[in-house]
């Protein structure tokens, strides 16, 4: 039996980086979250604060360890599954991963082991530091690696010679046209979805009566910035899809589910696009709305999928529905952000339980977003790998089917039994909640560069 | 060939050599130490061992990610040979790091039912190094390569030499772990490590012979190098050197001390990757590609290079910083002060 190794690759691929993404969504945010909340404690002196940090500071420590190991793994698939990708945008792509190593791996990884287990082994000003930088060195590497993507959806800076890309202009290459909007919508992104976390743990507690005093603190540092947050984000996106029109206009027109590039286009709210027909099939639309949203005037044109062959058009069923998840995350995030900051500023936030009770279950919502986003911008590049330069199915390495069938069993199973128990670990921590040895003054912590989420949870078996 | 073209392929070639001879000694000695997990079976003396090298383990780690983006960054040409050519070891290898990295958390999240992340850790550890080995192995027979691409089997490094090579980096790491411990304990562990190490030492050495006659019999290029007039004396204080940090390695066991052995067991793994090295200057892709034939175009190489110029030294310096931050030895059961 002939195995389609390339399809196998694709698989793979979009099995491996989708777990792998996960985590830095996550951690990005939360890294910031605790050094913020070490910086408030060292600037107040409340200890309430120091204690949210090192419990936080646990739960990092598992996802942060299962973003590096996945990360690893990324950082050599561009070589063993997509080799001739490597051979033809490799000039251009690796100085960007390089730099990423550089200024971000290095910093984060090694400041971490401060951060873990230096509590009582630098002066709490020094380790405030080295919780700040392991945020900055998070900041960087998404840098980097949306400069890398972003070349990859809209190229600049370069020349094609012989069917490949050398580099001309290192500026135009990290900013390239789609750079900066991208940047802006993942960071915040990240940002959104651990503050959607924090809140949903805050209002966790509340509602089982536990840690009122952390959960509060939780609750209003989560809820602000998610209030404050969603809407900046549903505008950076705005601005993001109007660049993405401008460059890659068939991934707007997968979007919209829009074929015919002569008419003005319809919101498709709800439609099964059909690419044997070219056209919607149960459609529920609303005439001109896309038109309006992406050329900001009723009869605006904007190009359709008939105006691209097919063997250039990305698949429309995954692109315009992952989108419709993505924007209904955003919905929901703004109903929880906003009807929160409503009973807040009325003084009833913390006594409202039907809220409350809601709130506990918004801490998905970011990561759905995120998964959902990247398949909208992954998929709808598609049918290139570095649109306009290299198309997927030229960009595999010369490997046998065989092989990558078995490690693509591998992987599912080994990520699937670790990430699964992971999550399961970091479930435990939040159930035991900020207690312990992270309630008492640092002087009485017993001085042991245990993994940082050992002694909680070691009580929390106990107990 | 102008001095641009034809020196920085060789700048690069030597920083990606050192970045991987960095990685081999820092994470060298911490995957040993999940080696030598099977053979302390006590607790609280797996919790020191373990602690002894957690607040490093992710920054040594990153030296691979460094290995593998200089390759990509500066010779994507091998990066794009090399990864498919051994690519169920490198994926195995990979997956072995998963299990023993999030081991590192999971295991305390998991007291006290630990002893499946013990095992992960152990298991991770041995998978990854065996791996490790085996990709060196099948990287030094030579990697079949037409039209610039891999273009060989699946199955090509499942030969005796690459197995055997597995095999010898797994006591390889498994003596630096040894004397690392031996360095970062005391009482019972540096005890045991001291003993392991002895036992191990004679062990590297054998092997470490048997693969300077096994490479230039079966290697002819490897052969020409060191057997031939003048080569000859001018490479023999390559052996001669290991000889005598394997000799000070040994004294340092037998005469009690903490940090000789693995100063020594660290300088003979450099001059076996030294050895390594001069065996295949200058292939990048033995026996095929050399440095210039992979090197990206000389605007890539620069680019970075001049982030590798400024962050470096300041990698390095803060990595010492940690490093001296946790100096000192771990005690049993209770950990750093």
């Amino acid at each position: 039996m002939e195995i389609d190794a390339d399809l196998l690759a694709r698989i793979q691929f979009a099995f491996t980086v989708s777990l792998h993404i996960i985590f830095p969504s996550f951690t990005i945010g939360l890294s910031a979250f605790i050094a913020t909340l070490l910086v408030r404690w060292r600037m107040t002196g409340r200890d309430h604060l120091l204690r949210l940090a090192r419990f936080w500071t646990k739960i990092f420590a598992v996802s942060f360890a299962m973003g590096v190991v996945s990360g690893v793994v990324m950082s050599y698939e561009f070589g063993t599954n997509w080799s001739h990708f490597s051979v033809v945008v490799g000039n251009v792509v690796g100085p960007l991963i390089g730099y990423e190593v550089l200024t971000a791996f290095f910093l984060e990884a090694t400041f971490l082991g401060i951060m873990l287990f230096g509590w009582n082994r630098v002066p709490p000003g020094l380790h405030v530091l080295s919780a700040v930088l392991v945020a900055v060195g998070t900041s960087l590497s998404a840098f980097w690696i949306l400069a890398a993507n972003s070349w990859m959806q809209t190229p600049a800076g370069h020349v094609i010679r012989d069917g490949i890309a050398y580099p001309v202009d290192w500026i135009a290459v990290i900013f390239n046209p789609s750079f900066p909007y991208r940047f802006a919508h993942m960071f915040t992104a990240a940002y959104l979805t651990t503050s959607l976390v924090v809140l949903a743990v805050g209002a966790r507690y509340l509602v089982a009566g536990r840690f009122p005093e952390d959960a509060k603190t939780m609750l209003r540092m989560g809820l602000g910035m998610v209030a404050i947050l969603t809407p900046l984000q549903m505008y950076i996106g705005d601005a993001s899809g109007l660049n993405t029109e401008k460059h890659q206009p068939e991934k707007i027109a997968a979007i919209e589910a829009h074929w015919d590039g002569n008419k003005p286009g319809a919101l498709e709210l709800f439609a099964i696009p059909n690419e044997k027909t070219e056209s919607n099939d149960f459609s529920i639309s609303i005439p001109n709305w896309s038109s309006l949203l992406i050329t900001h005037s009723f009869d605006g044109l904007y190009p359709g999928l008939k105006n691209f062959p097919p063997q250039d058009r990305p698949p429309v069923i995954p692109v315009f529905f992952a989108f419709r998840i993505m924007v209904g995350m955003g919905v929901l995030m703004l109903i929880v952000g906003w009807v929160g900051a409503w009973l807040w500023a009325r003084g009833r936030l913390f006594t409202t339980r039907w809220y409350l009770d809601l709130a506990q279950y918004a801490w998905p919502l970011g990561f759905i977003a995120v998964l959902s986003g990247w398949y909208v911008t992954e998929i709808g590049r598609q049918p290139w790998v570095a649109y306009g330069i290299l198309r997927t199915a030229d960009a595999a390495s010369p490997v046998a089917g065989s092989a990558v069938l078995t490690t693509l069993v591998l992987f599912v199973i080994v990520y699937t039994c670790v990430f699964g128990i992971g999550v399961y670990y970091i479930n435990r921590l939040i159930e035991h909640g900020p207690t312990g040895a992270a309630a008492k003054p640092p002087e009485a912590l017993p001085s042991r560069p245990l993994a940082a989420a050992g002694p909680a949870a070691h009580e929390a078996m106990e107990e | 060939m102008d001095a641009i073209t034809l020196w920085l392929p060789i700048v690069w070639a030597a920083l990606i050599g050192t970045a991987v001879a960095l990685y081999v000694i820092l994470d060298g000695f911490d995957l040993g130490i999940g080696i030598l997990f099977p053979f302390e079976p006590d607790e609280k003396r797996r919790d020191t061992m373990m602690n002894s090298v957690a607040p490093f383990w992710d920054g040594n780690e990153t030296w691979l990610i460094l290995g593998g983006g200089g390759l990509l960054v500066a010779f994507p040409l091998a990066y794009a040979v090399i990864l498919p050519g051994l690519y169920l070891p490198i994926i195995i290898m990979l997956l072995g790091l998963v299990f023993r990295g999030v081991a590192f958390e999971f295991r305390w999240a998991a007291k006290p039912k630990h002893l499946l992340w013990d095992n992960a850790f152990a298991v991770g550890s041995i998978i990854a190094t065996f791996m490790q080995g085996v990709v060196l192995g099948g990287y030094l027979q030579g990697i079949h390569v037409e039209n610039k691409a891999f273009a060989g089997g699946p199955l090509d490094w499942l030969v005796p030499f690459p197995l055997f090579t597995g095999l010898a980096l797994l006591v390889g790491y498994a003596l630096l772990a040894s004397t690392w411990l031996i360095m970062k304990t005391e009482g019972s562990i540096a005890e045991s490590a001291r003993g392991w190490a002895k036992l191990l030492l004679p062990v590297v050495l054998i092997l470490m012979a048997i693969i300077s006659i096994w490479t230039p019999l079966a290697f002819e290029r490897i052969a020409d190098r060191w057997f031939t007039w003048p080569n000859m004396l001018y490479l023999s204080p390559v052996p001669l050197l290991t000889a005598c940090a394997a000799a000070m390695c040994w004294y340092g066991l037998v005469a009690g001390r903490d940090t000789m052995p693995f100063v020594c067991a660290v300088a003979m793994f450099l001059l076996g990757y030294l050895g390594l090295i001069i065996s295949n200057v200058p292939y990048l892709v033995p026996p095929t590609l050399t440095v210039w034939d992979a090197a990206a175009v000389p605007e890539s190489q620069i680019f970075t290079l001049i982030g590798v110029l400024i962050m470096l030294p300041i990698i390095l310096g803060y990595t010492a910083f940690v490093y001296w931050t946790f100096r000192g030895k771990v005690r049993e059961g209770e950990g750093y002060h």
